[in-house]
């Protein structure tokens, strides 16, 4: 089954979570002959070897900032001269603006944010995906014949491929009539990775009791080179920005390791976080929900526990 | 102006959700609310007519019957009137099909402007506004939090990540998809819910909009073929009464010997 990718870079790098895209399309298309990847912008030295044969471009000065339908007409390009029959991207920001566009675009099934993928060489079932704030995971299943969407949930397929002739084909795409224009991207408050795509993350609550107080949860971060979430209420508090806020009506974020300072552990923050690989709770009420879904838990005060934290880490990373 | 809004309904977060005994369902106790999202889409609608000084705002549903019920808090908040879509024999329609019904009509309406949610907190898809406006031929923008009208064109801040902010100019007619930071949705006033009660609200079958049952439940491409109950976690190793030192020590070599995530 041959299978494009929807690739994303930063910093002319591909980003880690595009690699697990390429991994998943490698369990349904068998072979790196069946895989490509669509880069908008010159693709990097790491697309080379990352397990696709063929690597599709478009480099307009109109597609160096995202637009989406620039983009989606650049993915149907590249469904078009790939016959592709599946197409795979990430549950970014992007791909989470793209992929639904496409799909109505192309007529296709779409299966976002999915934690693993139905598959096996040649067959492409469908996958499994977290609803209602994880409280369930449905099994979701293509049908009829049309093309197969899939956004997958970063941080949720452990392996990557390599190897791949790497051939970059240039695609000639005309620039939509555009009822959209891109402006301009204004600079984050941040050069980490997005909260949903980091490996780490470490989150401060109420309980930091100012938007000085977080400097020592930005310590912690920096040590373990995690990026820096926020529970609702340290949002609402001003201590932290809107982007930060993990939780049902903030980021759903699937990290290797979340880290949560002084968080309750309410229903609605568990939501955005639950799928954590490996969770660390710092509070000091032994009673708090928290601990409920925390692989390590330290019941001390915050401001005694992180500062320490930050030290061993530093010792070690 | 006549501006739509995309509005369906969801269980509160608090709600127990669960999968029903042979996972073909879903059990679900708690409150049924206005998808949160698509209270921001309404505030902005409201918002939007109320500087242009004239104009209609009109909510359009598609789901079961007792959706009906969330359409009148709408209108309480201020909406002029409402445009219902019934789904019988679509229960299992997925976002494209969904989207379909609501392109027609939108289309029907010939709206100037649609609000949607960013997103629906039932399966978290994020879809159906961005395929409304693909189907329709129209640009969109999801996850918005500012939007800023001048006649027929629109700037607008969307939200990517680290803090990034990606800023659009979006001709009308387009789809915006409304994030929480947008505004704060006004709570209906006594005299607003006394008179929602009047206000109209049309039933639409899908053969109202030139649309086959028959037809859209053959072209559904995504389905749901059961649910499970995520995987229980063992109990986690918690230290209490020990030096803050200590413990501290001990969960950084668990996370490096045992977890292995450092
Ligand atoms: C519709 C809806 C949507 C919501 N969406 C979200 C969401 O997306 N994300 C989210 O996070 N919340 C969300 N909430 C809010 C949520 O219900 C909680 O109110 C919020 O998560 C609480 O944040 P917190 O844990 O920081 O604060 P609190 O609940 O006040 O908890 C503070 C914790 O810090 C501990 N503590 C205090 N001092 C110290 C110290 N010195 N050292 C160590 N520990 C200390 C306390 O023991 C306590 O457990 C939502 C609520 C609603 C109704
Ligand atoms: N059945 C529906 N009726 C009306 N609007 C809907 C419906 N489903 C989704 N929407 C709109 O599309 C947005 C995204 O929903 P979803 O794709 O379900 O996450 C919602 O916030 C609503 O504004």
């Amino acid at each position: 089954m041959k299978v494009l990718v929807f690739v994303e870079q930063r910093d002319g790098k591909i980003k880690t979570s595009s690699r697990e895209a390429i991994a998943a399309a490698h369990q349904i298309a068998g072979s790196s002959a069946n895989v490509a990847a669509l880069v908008v912008g010159t693709p990097g030295d790491g697309l080379k070897d990352a397990g696709v044969d063929t690597i599709f471009t478009v480099n307009k000065p109109e597609f160096k900032l995202f637009n989406v339908m620039n983009y989606t007409a650049a993915a149907q390009k590249a469904v078009e001269e790939f016959k592709a029959e599946a197409v795979i991207g990430m549950a970014s920001p992007m791909g989470r603006e793209l992929f639904p566009r496409l799909a109505a675009r192309l007529n296709g099934g779409l299966i976002t944010d999915v934690t693993s993928l139905q598959a096996s060489s040649g067959s492409f079932k469908g996958g499994t995906k977290p609803m209602y704030a994880g409280k369930v995971l449905a099994q979701v299943e293509f049908k009829g014949s049309g093309i197969k969407l899939v956004t997958v949930r970063p941080n949720s397929i452990q392996t990557t491929v390599s190897g791949g002739a790497g051939n970059v084909v240039e695609l000639a795409v005309a620039t939509a009539d555009s009822k959209l224009k891109t402006l301009e991207v204004k600079k984050g408050s941040s050069d980490k990775p997005d909260l949903t795509e980091a490996a780490r993350i470490i989150s401060g609550g109420r309980s930091l009791g100012s938007a000085d107080n977080f400097k020592i949860i930005n310590e912690c971060a920096d040590a373990l080179n995690a990026t820096v979430g926020a529970s609702r209420a340290a949002v609402d508090a001003g201590y932290a920005g809107h982007s930060m806020q993990v939780g049902q009506t903030g980021k759903t974020v699937s990290p290797q390791l979340y880290v949560a300072c002084g968080i309750s552990g309410a229903i609605q923050h568990m939501a955005g976080m639950r799928t954590s690989k490996v969770i660390v709770a710092i509070n000091s009420d032994p009673e708090a929900p928290i601990f409920s879904v925390a692989d390590y838990g330290i019941v001390a005060d915050l401001f005694e526990a992180v500062p320490i934290l930050t030290k061993k880490l530093k010792e070690i990373l | 102006m006549k501006i739509l809004v995309l509005l369906k309904q969801t269980p509160d977060t608090e709600a127990k959700v669960s999968p029903k005994g042979d996972g073909t369902g879903l059990d679900i106790a708690g409150t049924i609310i206005i998808n949160p999202y698509d209270e921001f889409a309404v505030e902005e609608a409201l918002k939007v007519k109320e500087k242009n000084g004239s104009g209609e705002v009109v909510i359009v549903s598609c789901g079961p019957a007792d959706i009906k019920e969330r359409m009148i808090k709408a209108l309480a908040m201020g909406a002029d009137r409402g445009v219902y879509i019934e789904n019988t024999g679509l229960e299992d329609a997925d976002s494209l099909t969904t989207a379909r019904l609501i392109a027609a009509a939108v289309k029907a309406e010939n709206a100037d402007l649609v609000f949607s949610g960013k997103q629906g907190i039932d399966a978290d898809n994020m879809h159906v506004g961005i395929m409304v406006a693909e189907l329709l031929g129209w640009p969109h923008v999801n996850v918005v939090n500012k939007f800023e009208l001048e006649g027929k064109t629109a700037r607008v801040e969307r939200e990517v990540e680290g803090g990034q902010v990606e800023v659009y100019q979006v001709e009308l007619p387009a789809v915006i998809g409304a994030n929480k930071s947008l505004n704060t949705p006004r709570f209906a006033s006594l005299p607003g819910i006394m008179k929602a009660k009047k206000k109209p609200l049309d039933v639409k079958k899908p053969s109202d909009l030139g649309l086959d049952i028959g037809q859209l439940k053959s072209e559904i491409k995504a389905q749901v073929v059961s649910y499970n109950k995520p995987p229980q976690k063992p109990a986690g190793k918690v230290f209490k009464g020990e030096s803050v030192e200590e413990m501290v020590s001990k969960v950084v070599k668990l996370l490096r010997e045992e977890a292995k995530v450092i």
